[in-house]
């Protein structure tokens, strides 16, 4: 088992990829699922965040088999 | 209550219409019925746009939306509900979201309606690349509040 992460829409297209797998040795914080993956690379802002599609903050713990998603601010519907 | 996120053009008049037809336990109990439509437009802060594509995240996008109708029908009478939702390329002049709640009286129809439209703006996990007739594309990171500002 590992902890999926997904990446969506222009957060995506910074990190030039939709998905990380991080081998889980230990339970983790979302910030620092962000931390193995992103090595040296801050955080957005004004990111959003989804373990196992409901939203949490960073401080959120991550188990192993979990799905951890990163995105911008969402902008459904009409305008 | 029902949920459809859907990758082709569709008409929300007719689905909305099909749907109140299967509601017959519902019949001679629902005295509104609330509809919203969102089209996409040709226009947006001032420039022209030609299309747009709407990015998800498939499931949690259901549910989601799914828990935006839950929520009306805790706050407000709700009989029943439905919520479709475009993803994929997007022209102007196409739906891109439709709304409907029945219930027995109209103030809990047009305010769960509207609730629910505010509510997946904030919550729904969709991203909206637009597509300028310049040949520029761009993210779309804000949503308006909802009104356009009358002169």
């Amino acid at each position: 088992m590992s902890i999926k992460v997904r990446y969506f829409a222009s957060l995506k297209e910074q990190l030039g990829r939709d998905e990380d797998n991080l081998e889980a040795v230990r339970e983790y914080t979302v910030s620092q699922v962000w931390t193995e993956v992103n090595p040296g690379q801050a955080m957005p802002d004004n990111v959003l965040i989804a373990v196992n599609m409901a939203y949490v903050d960073q401080a959120a713990v991550v188990k192993d088999g979990d799905e951890v998603a990163f995105f911008p601010p969402v902008t459904g519907g009409e305008r | 209550m029902k949920v459809s996120v859907i990758d082709h053009l569709f008409d929300p008049w007719q689905v909305v219409a099909d749907y109140q037809q299967g509601l017959t336990a519902l019949k001679g109990k629902y005295g509104a019925t609330c509809l919203f439509v969102g089209t996409m437009r040709d226009f947006n802060e001032d420039d022209s746009v030609k299309g747009m594509y709407l990015e998800h995240y498939p499931d949690m996008t259901e549910k989601q939306l799914l828990a935006c109708l839950q929520q009306a029908a805790d706050k407000w009478s709700v009989l029943d509900a439905l919520l479709l939702h475009r993803v994929g390329d997007i022209y102007p002049d196409e739906p891109i979201v439709a709304v409907a709640i029945w219930s027995s009286h109209r103030g809990d129809a047009f305010d769960a309606c509207r609730f629910v439209m505010e509510q997946l703006k904030s919550n729904a996990p969709f991203w909206k690349k637009e597509l300028l007739t310049s040949g520029e594309s761009r993210w779309v990171e804000k949503n308006t509040n909802g009104y356009a500002k009358k002169s």
